[in-house]
């Protein structure tokens, strides 16, 4: 109602310049223009080329001709797209499980050892998440390599192996993955943590006083209260996991004989090194409708949250 | 008061039972230790597998003796690293990018968050939770178009960005703005609303309230936002492995996978140093200021 007030005055001619500077001066615009860099940002690099891929994955390997849906048509005649999907959906599935439940379990230990000694438990536990996943990937590396594996030797000690960590299809699928819930698994930790910390000790004091045992207190009171955080968790996990590229390039680059590809990896691999890009953009859209459907599950969360506040 | 009486009630039967409910707990803990410290061995051991590799020379690594131990530690691999001129642009080129995405973030962020959560405008609340979406676009999504687009500029207006350093600063960005723009709205939005109406009562105008109210107030949550970029920028490996390529154009993960693990023989105890500087000021930010870096972490669910 007030803006509207104060733009009445801007068709007056001679007044121009002084209109110009209210307008300038009026709240909404001065919001908007504070917006303005993030928006071109979001706009320019990251929303034209995402749908810029949507138009590259139609022309054919030059970029000269549209194709269609030509690219998607030749993907599912080929053997090897169908094993990144699979292999996609394994690598992603299983290691955001196994980081789930390694975060869930490391989270309750620390929950219950004094609150003292939280703090530096905590701290170490952390320390896979802070080094930069291409720094960690190179000790994986070198703690896989296949004549002076330091694992194998531990595992020698045993009587075990030699396993060979990235010869091996089935091996190299489970190091992979193994590097990845190594990775991530302390991330969980941390908010599954700050979850646990979150609920009122007492309902505990309550069910305890039901005579609820161990396992009752975790279904009935524990896990009801944790169900919002673990899921968001789990799902951007998801997210993040299935669009990985670092670790299987680090570890694999993809092999042996493209057994351990992911639709990241095989879309770097085909697009900027075979220097096909309208086929890599048509691999890499091949993530879209896993985030589409986790976006829609977040989406849902963040109205309920602000719903919830106001 | 209801459950303080009640335990006082239930008392006199339970008297033993309580004995050996402390014991259960006494060996719950024992058994927490004992897990925790195997967790812990299974965190840490790459960490410390490359600090013990570091410290070995060429000859004791490919010599068939225990791996986890150094017969003959030597400072040898962390001299030549840092007298090596590659390394040390590798070094420069990732703290100058890091340094300089962080401003821009903050630059680009901190306006934007108090813009969409106090000047609420036609949409603002649309575009907050829009700017979160956009943090859930992937990388590994864009680098094909990216680069396709970087070479269309390049065709028709004559700007080389494809081999420099410096267009990791346009890139970086959209890893590192929406969401440090996401926790400062949160950060900003718990600010009670009677601190800005003061503010303007007074006279100030909306830079002042940012600069003077805001900024001060919302210190914590600005902290955990920089060290979220830093360490984001920092990390990051996938656009300077698809956009840069020759030697004194790399930041530090790709200048060591790509120079040191060239050839038939992997120096390993060079590879493993470089690693191992490379992973420091993470770690370093992350040893001091802990709590600022997991109130990020746990702020908005983020990437994991």
């Amino acid at each position: 109602m007030v803006d509207a007030a104060l733009e009445s005055p801007v068709s007056v001619g001679p007044r121009r310049r002084s209109a110009l500077r209210r307008a300038l001066q009026r709240k909404s615009t001065i919001a908007f223009l504070m917006t303005l860099p993030l928006l071109l940002l979001v706009a320019l690099l990251v929303l034209y080329p995402a749908l810029y891929s949507i138009h590259l994955a139609t022309l054919n390997k030059s970029m000269e001709r549209f194709v269609g849906f030509g690219n998607f048509l030749f993907l599912f005649k080929r053997e090897t797209f169908w094993m990144v999907v699979q292999q996609s959906c394994i690598f992603a599935i299983t290691a955001v499980i196994f980081k789930a439940l390694i975060g869930f379990i490391v989270a309750h230990f620390v929950h219950n050892i004094p609150s003292r000694g939280q703090r530096k438990w905590r701290g170490m536990l952390l320390v896979p998440w802070v080094i930069p996943p291409a720094m960690s990937c190179l000790a994986w590396l070198w703690l896989f390599d296949p004549s002076y594996s330091a694992l194998n030797w531990l595992l020698a000690l045993f009587g075990v192996g030699p396993v060979p960590w990235t010869g091996e299809a089935a091996w190299a699928r489970f190091s992979v993955i193994l590097v990845n819930v190594w990775i991530g698994a302390p991330f969980f930790m941390i908010m599954y943590l700050a979850a646990l910390k979150s609920v009122p000790e007492q309902l505990y004091e309550a069910a305890a006083i039901d005579g609820a045992n161990w396992w009752q207190r975790m279904w009935y009171v524990t896990l009801p209260m944790m169900r919002n955080i673990m899921a968001i968790t789990a799902l951007f996990s998801l997210i993040v996991t299935f669009a990985n590229f670092d670790i299987v390039r680090i570890l694999t680059a993809g092999g042996p004989i493209d057994r351990t590809h992911v639709f990241a990896t095989w879309a770097f691999w085909i697009g900027i090194q075979g220097n096909d890009i309208p086929l890599g953009a048509s691999v890499s859209l091949f993530m879209v409708p896993i985030l589409t459907v986790a976006a829609v599950f977040i989406l849902r969360d963040i109205n309920r949250r602000a719903g919830e506040m106001s | 008061m209801t459950a303080a009486s009640l335990t006082t009630d239930a008392t006199p039967p339970r008297g033993c039972k309580y004995g050996s409910m402390s014991r259960d707990r006494r060996w719950a803990l024992r058994w927490s230790y004992v897990f925790l410290t195997l967790f812990a061995i299974f965190f840490l051991m790459p960490p410390v597998y490359m600090l013990i590799t570091s410290l070995k020379t060429s000859a004791e690594i490919s010599a068939a003796t225990n791996p986890w131990w150094v017969y003959h530690p030597t400072l040898g691999n962390y001299a030549e690293l840092l007298t090596s001129r590659m390394y040390l642009t590798f070094f420069l080129n990732s703290a100058l990018v890091s340094v300089i995405v962080v401003t821009i973030t903050m630059l680009i962020s901190i306006p934007a968050a108090f813009a969409l959560s106090r000047m609420r405008f036609w949409g603002s609340a649309t575009l907050a939770t829009g700017v979160f979406l956009t943090y859930l676009i992937p990388e590994t999504l864009l680098f094909i178009p990216l680069f396709k687009m970087f070479a269309l500029v390049n065709e028709h207006l004559g700007i080389q960005l494809i081999n420099r350093w410096w267009v990791l600063l346009l890139l970086y960005p959209t890893l590192t703005v929406p969401f440090c723009t996401w926790i400062m709205i949160g950060y900003f939005a718990s600010i009670p609303k009677e601190l800005d109406e003061a503010a303007l009562m007074d006279g100030a105008n909306y830079r002042q309230i940012l600069t003077r109210v805001f900024i001060p107030v919302a210190l914590p949550g600005l902290i955990a936002a920089t060290i979220f970029a830093f360490t984001v920028s920092w990390a990051q490996f996938l656009y300077p492995l698809a956009f840069t390529t020759s030697a004194d154009q790399l930041v530090l993960p790709v200048g060591i996978i790509t120079t040191l693990t060239k050839g038939d023989v992997f120096n390993w105890g060079q590879i493993m140093t470089g690693a191992l500087l490379g992973a420091a000021p993470p770690l370093i930010i992350y040893a001091f200021l802990m709590d600022y870096y997991i109130a990020g972490l746990t702020a908005g669910a983020t990437k994991g």
